[in-house]
């Protein structure tokens, strides 16, 4: 049922892990609802330099949010806001139609990060 | 090759080799209408006959009150539906239970719609339902009571004679499915003080697409849904499914020859795959009773991570297993027997269920307990959730908005 795409980031998941000192992170979705995913960025000259991610959930959860952090590693932060949860699944050669919502939010928790950072910068400022 | 392991006999078992040869007679030589006068339908009748015979020796019941049907589904609907439609003059009011089959609980939330009044029964933290929760629910509007024998979902046997006995005692018609029990326990329509019982071929190493539905000689019950010919005195329409009936006949006999001993041994089986996951791995709970369980059944929560990602981690070293939770439901919601259960929604999400079969071996087992803490280890690994930021996590919805349920 999952393209062979999604069970390679599924099985091999790339980034996965904390960053301690990260200058953003974002958070989405709920372990009610049955999916959690957890985005650190490290941001420098405007470029998303380093990038991981934890994730509670089903199959396509993993597999998108480590997509969506194979997507972003090394653009800039206006590249990366542009990216959407449509991208990372189309990346993905497609997910199931019911895995079309919960699980993939992944971009959604990229851009909480982004905002973090941006919000954190401009108190800094 | 990868090893293959198959833990899941509750949504299905492989045939049995010797029920597949006695169907193939019937798909191939023997193919007649078993309505048919001539020597072919009567070949056909003959071993339908038998094989009523076989399955209501296998209940305790006569053979005149077995029904064949095209599975559990059909039975429990005609069962519920039949009662419901032809006892409406007496009263509207129907009991279940909250962790019900959906083939019975949809059924008696549809007649909900339809002018009945319906009580749904809570359960205990083992998906047990009580027998003074039934007691205390009856009305003098009360026709019927459906409650299921085992659970499929977390393999709790319900205190089925007691409630029966209750019951009859109040004149209440009282139907059960049996679909997971039959088979693996005794299943007497006698002891069970059942009117009404449903069970299913292709549990049992038998067929897919046939069943039967016991109906107490006497019982106030109509075909009320299926409208043809009058096969099967009248209480099912249509053509008899040959081949899936004497596959169950022959399923049903098999299963009566080898139930003490199977279930003994699927019981060491179970009690010693249940003891040492709980051992090996840490915040891992057992769902259903410890003890008032189906012998092949064992069924927990992984807490901290998700069922689906199990089950692909776990089907990736060649191990079927099944799971409550939302990603396989196809819904959004884990399964609405974890949380009639009390158990929250975040622990639902990692349940995974093993139903074992007659095939499992100790291997099988050392096998699972072999790759199962890796799996689990590199899931948790991966989880934001652990111990101190669960519940935590759970008041922050910033959510998906999607679940209709979300009480966040
Ligand atoms: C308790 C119970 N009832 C009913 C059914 C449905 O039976 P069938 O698949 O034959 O329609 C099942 C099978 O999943 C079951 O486990
Ligand atoms: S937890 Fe998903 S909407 Fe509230």
């Amino acid at each position: 049922m999952y393209s062979e795409k999604v069970m390679d980031h599924f099985t091999n998941p790339r980034n996965v892990g904390e960053i301690p000192d990260a200058d953003g992170v974002g958070q989405v979705g709920n372990p009610v609802c049955g999916d959690i995913m957890k985005i650190y960025i490290k941001v420098k000259d405007n470029i998303i330099e380093d990038i991981k991610f934890k994730t509670f959930g089903c199959g396509a959860a993993i597999a998108t949010s480590s997509m969506v952090t194979e997507l972003v590693k090394g653009k800039t932060l206006e590249e990366a806001m542009q990216v959407s949860n449509k991208q990372v699944a189309e990346a993905l050669d497609g997910l199931p139609p019911q895995k079309m919502h919960c699980s993939n939010l992944a971009a959604d928790a990229l851009h909480a990060a982004i905002q973090d950072y941006l919000s954190k910068k401009k108190k800094e400022a | 090759m990868t090893r293959r392991v198959y833990f899941d006999h509750s949504a299905t078992t492989p045939v049995h080799p010797e029920v597949v040869e006695e169907m193939c007679r019937f798909l191939k030589d023997n193919f007649g209408n078993p309505t048919s006068l001539h020597h072919f339908g009567q070949k056909a009748r003959k071993a339908v006959e038998e094989a009523r015979e076989k399955v209501a020796a296998a209940i305790g019941a006569n053979p005149a009150e077995i029904v064949f049907t095209s599975g559990g589904t059909e039975a429990d609907n005609m069962a519920i539906h039949g009662v419901a439609y032809t006892n409406r003059n007496r009263g509207n009011h129907i009991i279940t239970s909250a962790v019900e089959h959906h083939a019975v609980l949809n059924t008696v939330k549809a007649l909900g719609k339809q002018g009945f009044t319906v009580t749904i029964l809570p359960v205990d933290q083992y998906g047990m339902v009580s027998v003074e929760d039934v007691a205390a629910a009856i009305t003098d509007k009360t026709i019927l009571i459906t409650i299921m024998h085992a659970n499929n979902e977390v393999g709790t046997i319900m205190p089925i004679a007691e409630i029966g006995r209750l019951a009859r005692e109040r004149g209440i018609l009282f139907h059960t499915d049996a679909v997971q029990s039959f088979g693996k326990i005794p299943v007497n329509v006698d002891e069970l003080n059942v009117d009404l019982l449903t069970i299913s071929g292709h549990k049992i190493y038998g067929p897919k697409g046939i069943g039967a539905l016991y109906i107490r000689k006497g019982t106030r019950w109509r075909q009320t849904l299926f409208h043809g010919g009058a096969q099967e005195r009248l209480r099912r329409a249509g053509t008899e499914n040959t081949p899936g009936i004497i596959g169950l006949g022959k399923a049903a006999e098999l299963a009566m020859a080898n139930m003490e001993q199977e279930a003994a041994y699927l019981t060491r089986l179970r009690d010693r795959l249940i003891r040492e996951v709980t051992e090996k791995i840490s915040h891992v709970r057992l769902t259903g009773h410890p003890t008032k369980r189906l012998p092949n059944h064992a069924s927990f929560c992984f807490e901290f991570i998700e069922g689906e990602s199990m089950l692909l981690s776990l089907d990736l070293q060649g191990i079927a297993a099944s799971s409550g939770s939302a990603c396989t439901s196809g819904s959004l919601e884990p399964s609405h027997v974890l949380l009639a259960m009390g158990i929250p929604h975040e622990v639902a999400h990692g349940s995974i269920r093993l139903t074992l079969g007659r095939d499992n071996t100790e291997e099988d087992i050392d096998y699972f307990l072999e790759v199962m803490p890796s799996i689990v280890e590199r899931l948790r690994a991966m989880s934001p959730l652990d111990q101190e930021t669960e519940f935590a996590l759970s008041d922050r919805c910033n959510g998906c908005r999607v679940s209709h349920t979300c009480r966040v």
